[in-house]
């Protein structure tokens, strides 16, 4: 482990660079996070904003640059990606929930498997979490039985049930009806306030506003602009932030 | 069954993408079971119809006639069945509980991160898959020596046990398939989604890919058990003494009257017949049951 102080960025993306074959999907993007901050990502489909919060728990892997959690360097040959994970959470547009597990179970699963926890204690906290996320009632029901707005609530509950660091969302809402966005913008407001530090590639402007400290927009492969939301939306000064937000707003 | 555009068809040349009327394709594996299970229930009694309908047929000009063959057949039933037909069965269980565990073996290395051990595993699978299997039989049967001695001690190997040994192995590399098939069934947001979670790549593959796909792999499984059983007469050229090689004795012993053909080989089709008959049936139910639904 290096030395890591909570004075430094607990997420750290120093000029990375991401290709798919001979397609550059990042092309040098460095943002830093601080611990209990929430961070957006906005920008058009395509411009590379699931690709760099895929980076962050290792599910890709870079070409360049550095990325560094809790002073773990992601680059490192012989980097734990196990360790790493333990440490990083995170929420998938299509929920993911695995579907032979019942809610609950779903929830414990990673705590009693990768953490070897106790099985009460295990049990106690996923019901603390099932009630966080305001579904106490449907321990029990299987993914197939609950809604996509309660299947995202699950998913934020596993991943909550490994107390991690980092949260990261992949576009979480995307794939919801508009009636059940509400209770999943909700649960991870909620997060946010907790001092959770949350990194978000989101759609909701409104929501990315109201919960943001600091949003960053992307196009084409790098951040283009980035801001306090205040300012961000109100004097953006990049003409394609500017296209972007008139078409959005 | 097509699906019909409710309206006429307009027939303007256009260059945009059409959609056109489509087939749904049946699944492509338990293609034999489907064969099998869509012959209607009468079909056992069609297979028996030669018994009844031989004698009349046909006049045997020697003084040995149709009755008497069925009269013979009669008598030898009893030991066709326990002897014979008993013995199929047991050579088909025991060549599918090893053809099966060898299989899963032979799957999961096909799946393998480590080079060297997807690759031999692949090479195997396609190599006992597309070899017929009496050539894999005969194969077995010589290349394997008659006894062991282990310790000092001989242990000699009966031929139903090499035949069993040969015939599993064509069971093996389908199995190896269906388990690669049905674990890269499981949609890859499985793997990310546990890899997030920081389970390691055997749990992920234990604890959430396998039990996810194992009920898929059911019907294809009873499929090869059914095939496997009607292959086991292969057995007979091993010199096995299974039903055909006791219907062969038997019509010797009967002194080889050509009446008596029909009768005894249309006695052992019945017997594969009725066996294998509601296997097929069950998988096409489960078949139904566990499909995977889009």
């Amino acid at each position: 482990m290096v030395s890591w102080t909570e004075k430094d960025p607990i997420v750290s993306i120093k000029d990375v660079h991401k290709s798919f074959g001979a397609l550059e999907v990042l092309k040098g993007v460095s943002l830093d996070v601080m611990k209990g901050e929430v961070i957006c990502i906005i920008g058009p489909s395509g411009s590379g904003k699931s690709t760099l919060i895929r980076c962050i728990n290792a599910l890709n892997d870079i070409q360049g640059g550095s990325i560094h959690v809790r002073g773990i360097d992601l680059t490192d040959p012989h980097l734990n990606k196990l360790e790493l994970r333990k440490k990083v959470g995170m929420v998938f547009q299509q929920y993911n929930l695995f579907p032979h597990k019942t809610a609950i179970e779903n929830v414990m699963m990673a705590p009693l498997l990768v953490l070897k926890e106790n099985e009460d204690e295990v049990r106690a906290r996923a019901r603390d979490l099932m009630k966080k996320v305001r579904l106490e009632e449907k321990e029990n029901a299987y993914p197939g039985e609950l809604s996509g707005g309660q299947q995202q609530r699950v998913a934020i509950a596993r991943s909550l049930a490994m107390s991690p660091d980092v949260m990261l969302f992949d576009e979480v809402t995307a794939a919801l009806d508009p009636e059940t966005v509400k209770e999943v913008l909700v649960t991870i407001k909620d997060l946010a306030q907790d001092g959770m530090t949350c990194i978000l590639v989101t759609h909701e402007m409104g929501f990315a506003r109201e919960i943001a400290d600091h949003i960053y927009f992307t196009d084409n492969g790098v951040i283009v602009e980035h801001g306090p939301p205040e300012t961000f939306f109100t004097s953006a000064k990049d003409p394609r932030t500017k296209e972007f937000l008139s078409q959005i707003l | 069954m097509a699906i019909r555009p409710s309206h006429p068809i307009q027939k303007t040349p256009t260059d945009l993408p059409v959609l056109k009327p489509f087939q749904v394709a049946p699944p492509a594996f338990a293609s034999a079971s489907h064969w099998l299970a869509n012959l209607p229930p009468y079909t056992s009694i069609l297979l028996f119809l030669p018994l009844l309908i031989w004698p009349f047929a046909s006049h045997a000009a020697g003084e040995f006639t149709m009755l008497n063959a069925f009269e013979a057949l009669l008598t030898w039933i009893p030991f066709l069945f326990a002897s014979g037909f008993l013995f199929n069965v047991l050579i088909s269980l025991f060549s599918m509980l090893f053809g099966t565990l060898a299989g899963a073996v032979l799957g999961l290395g096909q799946i393998s991160k480590i080079g060297p051990i997807r690759r031999a595993s692949w090479f195997f699978t396609q190599l006992f898959r597309n070899s017929p299997w009496l050539v894999i039989l005969f194969i077995v049967l010589l290349a394997l020596p008659f006894e062991f001695v282990i310790f000092g001690v001989i242990i000699t190997v009966p031929d139903w046990m090499k035949a069993v040994f040969g015939l599993s192995l064509p069971i093996m590399a389908n199995i190896s398939e269906i388990v690669r098939g049905a674990v890269l069934s499981v949609p890859t947001a499985q793997w990310e989604a546990a890899e997030s979670l920081a389970f390691s790549r055997q749990q992920i593959l234990w604890r959430i890919i396998l039990p996810q796909c194992f009920k898929r792999m059911i019907p294809p499984w009873m499929n090869w058990y059914a095939i496997l059983t009607m292959a086991t007469p292969l057995c007979s050229l091993l010199g096995v003494e299974e039903i055909i090689t006791l219907s062969r004795q038997a019509m010797e012993a009967e002194n080889n009257h050509p009446e008596l053909l029909v009768p005894f080989y249309s006695f052992a089709l019945g017997m594969f017949f009725l066996y294998c008959y509601p296997i097929a049936r069950l998988t096409i139910r489960l078949e139904r049951k566990y499909a995977v639904k889009l």
